[in-house]
């Protein structure tokens, strides 16, 4: 018989399952101390137990990999002794809940991960997802955009790390329960990366950063359950952000760092304490024992329960090397910091939490951090997909001119410029920033080499909604060509796998389906995962989000010199399409936006031409043979080509297409061609001299390529068969699209 | 020549002013703890830009009161060139080195984007490479940059010249729509009235590498280098 009632295991969201194998565990009841941690480690965001058997279907593993999954982030050899740091993790139902605190705090949670692992944080960048700013919740929707934007300003701009790039798509399902992804990456030396890891009997831990009080408690296992109408009433699980504090641990962290004196840090992120306490234990195989008393404590009377399981920000674990206390202090000191000594290092594996003195809590660490449930839950096929995938092809017969089409993707808030939103965001500070927000794929300069990392963060959630496995593949691949078209090769991803309830078979087989999607896409690209978090129960009330994994891919540019953004730099280059299109409209924005639905099969991925893809546009970009380049996605091919005229100081193109074959649509109609999204394309632009170069790599490569014009004049002119299809100018293209989202905004009650 | 670049906790655009002075301009640089009691000897000073004290209160009213801000004063008062930029600029308001204040930006969002500005003083150290009407292209980054003072105080600093920067258009036009932040009379920048000590918001040290998008700034460090080389003097 449990010790404990139904409804206080219910509210720590254990089962009785799990209840019993706690007893089991432990030998005995647990004290209610322990409960609460096992609730927390045992949550399905800290323990991963029902998708942890999947994630290990992921390449993890590759020659530049000197960090995979199980530390604090990821760590990538980019050469010259040094290594890119990066992470990507999800800050959902905060954000939905407290808009503004739940993005910051994301923001402040991933950061800690980069500098835990010794490495100087450098760019951030998000992947957003809201409902439409439009319709019955339109106005909720709009203070949630606004509360997040200002809160990832409001943490990023203040700790002085640039956002610097980014994707945010509208959709319905994302209504009440928007997706608030965030990505640091971090440089650090390859010999100076320090591990999240207790060890040395004897050796004192630390507590230093904000005190604790009883904010986020149960936050973690707030994240592993759904939402409904009283979610708001959950507002005291969101915790309250400090960059400054931040800041002041960052820059005293990383002063630590170059003495030999750390052993190992953690932050506490979710799960506070507790978390970083067992998990510190667990990796180094050993004991730790700390008193609660010792804890600075903002609040007063509050419990050892309260204490292990805050999840208040800004604080961070360490393990030091006995005998050099004072010097540790001292640097802490010089930021203001207050270094308290809570516990020990112990030879005896157990995390021993004791209240002046007295033992409240004795759990094996392993306990905690491997021996967590671990669940293969079912899956099966949903039955919607049977009415989805069908595409009306009737649909077509209705379709505007092909030029109000243009005007109306332009004006969609996925497409349209995300000015208002990145002009909030300080993206130059460090000054690395060598293509500016909203030009393509972030990228920064490395300082001190020659080199520069370019970024990029994707995930189609409708494509994913109409086929998980392609819709994830796609995301890998649409990720990586985003970087090559900045001039990077990509090394390794990071991803944030954010799905509904898994214990719905029909979630879990979108998420199986996703999962395996990715990996078959890094592993066949060469792209290893290196970290990344999961993210379940996305729902409101039973509705789940589309299945969105989001991928973060990180790419290596040798010559920071041929860094490319995507708009054209001069008039009169050959503007080039490589790849081509199948006039797939599936899942596609334009179906969307101008027939109002989400129909079809997402575009089909040929992974050996998107690889080659990907190898000609980097090594192109690598002779220097090109102008610009950028990825055809959203929208295809139309607002790719617009797209290149944007932020070009008003250069225009004329080009002339061959209508795309294979589309299922009624032949005649340059809608397929126009706006259909097949994968592995690009458009780039070359000085004539260069272009036959480039086309002889492509040739080489089996990549088609064809020059379909020139960059110039003040209009966008784009035929299709030699029939012109669109001509606008280049003026009112791009007032549509760079106005339309902050039109959602000015002056408008929130 | 040396650059004294003052470090605040909350300071993140100090990496960016040594890097413009010790490796753009091939100068110098040292960064300066705000708890130290000497400038260690330089010859320029720089309050960068950042959040020096979290700034929760007001932009830089608490890194007033850091030790460090007594010696600049005396390093102004003797004649030394002192630079604020954007939170450093906050600081100088907040210490009196300069007049006014700054307010929330006009539409109460932070902005980071590139702005223009017209310099219309070359008679600090700072812009003495410059031409007057010369139009620079800098970034701004900042949610508190909405210049204000006094009306006296303003007529004032238009009367003694003493405004050194403020922000027009691609053809130097100063237009409501080119003033970014809703700062009175459009001002971007302004000196004290011995013209040594300068604030500003926009970011120069962001703006010394074309790859960066712009290299505009660069004159501000290399009209200090150039002046304290023909004036040759340094307190």
């Amino acid at each position: 018989m449990s010790a404990f009632d139904p409804a206080v295991l219910e509210r720590h969201g254990l089962t009785a399952d799990e209840h019993a194998r706690i007893v089991k565990t432990l030998g005995r009841e647990p004290t209610e101390t322990e409960l609460g941690i096992f609730s927390v480690m045992w949550s399905e965001h800290c323990s991963y137990k029902s998708s942890r058997i999947h994630l290990k279907k992921l390449p993890t593993k590759g020659p530049r990999v000197l960090q995979g999954p199980g530390e604090n982030a990821g760590a990538v050899d980019i050469g010259d002794g040094l290594a890119a740091v990066f992470k990507i993790e999800s800050h959902n139902h905060p954000s939905f809940i407290e808009p503004y605190q739940g993005a910051a705090t994301g923001v402040g949670g991933i950061i800690r991960d980069i500098f835990t692992m010794g490495a100087r944080p450098v760019a951030l960048l998000n992947s957003l997802r809201f409902g439409p700013l439009d319709g019955p919740d339109g106005a909720r929707t709009r203070r949630i955009v606004e509360g997040v934007v200002a809160g990832i300003a409001g943490y990023g701009n203040s700790i002085g790390i640039p956002t610097i790039a980014g994707e945010i798509a509208f959709d319905t399902p994302y209504g009440r329960n928007p997706l608030v992804n965030v990505l640091c990456l971090g440089i650090s030396k390859t010999d100076a990366l320090i591990k999240g890891r207790a060890s040395g009997t004897g050796n004192p831990v630390y507590y230093v950063g904000a005190k604790t009080g009883r904010d986020g408690i149960h936050g973690a296992t707030m994240a592993s359950a759904e939402f409904d109408d009283k979610s708001a009433e959950k507002r005291p699980a969101v915790q309250v952000g400090d960059p400054f504090m931040e800041k002041l641990l960052l820059e005293a962290c990383l002063e630590l760092m170059k003495t030999d004196a750390l052993i190992g840090v953690q932050d506490m992120g979710a799960a506070g304490l507790t978390c970083s306490t067992c998990e510190m234990g667990a990796r180094g195989g050993s004991g730790t024992e700390i008193d609660v008393r010792h804890v600075p404590q903002r609040e007063t009377a509050m419990t050892p329960y309260e204490i292990m399981l805050s999840e208040s920000q800004e604080r961070m674990l360490l393990v030091v090397r006995q005998g050099r206390e004072a010097e540790v202090e001292k640097i802490f000191e010089k930021w203001d910091l207050h270094a308290a000594r809570i516990g020990v290092v112990t030879d005896d594996g157990l995390l021993r939490v004791k209240n002046h003195g007295a033992v409240v809590a004795e759990i094996p660490n392993s306990a905690l951090v491997n021996d967590a449930p671990v669940y293969d839950r079912p899956s099966a096929r949903p039955e919607y997909l049977d009415q989805v995938n069908r595409l009306d092809g009737a649909l077509l017969a209705k379709a505007p001119s092909a030029n109000d089409a243009l005007r109306a993707l332009l004006a969609s808030p996925t497409i349209a410029s995300k000015r208002w939103v990145y002009r909030q965001y300080d993206h130059m500070v460090r000054t690395n920033t060598l293509v500016l927000a909203g030009m393509g794929a972030g990228v920064v300069r490395v300082k001190g080499t020659s080199k520069a990392l370019a970024i990029s963060t994707d995930g189609n959630g409708r494509y994913c909604y109409l086929n998980p496995r392609r819709g994830a593949t796609l995301a890998v691949a649409e990720a990586a060509r985003n970087v090559a078209c900045a001039g990077g090769v990509p090394i390794g991803a990071t991803n944030c796998l954010n799905f509904g309830n898994p214990e719905r078979p029909e979630i879990m087989w979108q998420f199986v389906e996703a999962v395996e999607g990715i990996a078959e896409a890094c592993r066949f690209l060469n792209i290893p995962i290196t970290g990344g978090n999961v993210s379940l129960y996305n729902e409101t009330d039973g509705a789940a989000i589309y299945p969105t994994p989001i991928i973060g891919v990180v790419g290596l540019i040798e010559n920071a010199e041929r860094v490319l953004a995507r708009a054209f730099t001069q008039p009169d280059a050959d503007v080039v399409q490589l790849g081509e299109g199948r006039g797939e409209l599936g899942g596609s924005e334009y179906l969307k936006v101008v027939h109002g639905v989400v129909q079809g099969e997402p575009p089909e991925l040929d992974l050996e031409r998107e690889r080659a893809l990907i190898d000609v546009v980097t090594r192109a970009a690598a002779a220097g043979l090109l102008l610009s380049a950028h990825d055809c996605s959203d929208g295809g091919l139309a607002v790719t080509l617009a797209e290149c005229s944007f932020d070009s100081g008003g250069i225009g193109l004329t080009v002339d297409v061959p209508a795309d074959q294979g589309s299922t649509v009624p032949s005649g109609s340059p809608v397929p061609t126009l706006f259909g999204e097949s994968a592995s394309r690009a458009i780039v632009s070359s000085a004539p001299e260069n272009t036959s170069r480039m086309l002889a790599l492509a040739s080489e490569a089996g990549i088609p390529a064809r020059v379909i014009g020139r960059s110039g004049g003040s209009r966008i002119q784009i035929a299709v068969n030699g029939t012109v299809a669109i001509d606008c100018s280049v003026a009112e293209a791009e007032q549509i699209w760079s106005s339309a989202l902050g039109r959602q905004f000015a002056g408008r009650a929130a | 020549m040396r650059f004294a670049i003052v470090v605040f906790p909350g300071s993140n655009c100090d990496h960016d002013a040594y890097h413009a002075a010790e490796h753009v301009l091939g100068q110098d640089a040292e960064f300066v703890w705000h708890k130290e009691t000497s400038l260690q000897g330089a010859d320029v000073v720089i309050l960068p830009g950042g959040f020096s004290h979290g700034d929760y209160l007001r932009t830089g009213a608490i890194a007033r009161f850091s030790p460090i801000m007594k010696c600049v004063a005396a390093f102004a008062r003797e004649g030394g060139p002192v630079l604020g930029i954007c939170n450093g600029f906050q600081i100088l308001l907040e210490a009196g080195m300069l007049p006014g204040a700054m307010l929330r930006n006009r539409d109460l969002k932070f902005h980071c984007e590139h702005v223009r500005v017209q310099v219309e003083r070359t008679d600090t150290p700072f812009t003495s490479l410059a031409s007057i009407g010369q139009v620079l292209r800098l970034p701004i980054a900042h949610g508190e940059g909405n210049y204000y003072a006094e009306p006296d105080v303003v007529d004032d600093l238009e009367a003694s010249g003493r405004v050194v920067f403020r922000y027009c258009d691609e053809r130097g036009q100063i237009t409501s729509d080119a003033n970014p932040n809703g700062a009175l009379h459009n001002i971007a920048g302004i000196c004290n009235e011995s013209r040594n000590v300068v604030g500003l918001m926009p970011h120069p040290e962001r703006a010394c590498e074309s790859v960066l998008g712009s290299a505009d700034g660069k004159l501000l460090f290399e009209s200090v280098v150039g002046a304290l080389a023909v004036g040759g003097q340094s307190p």
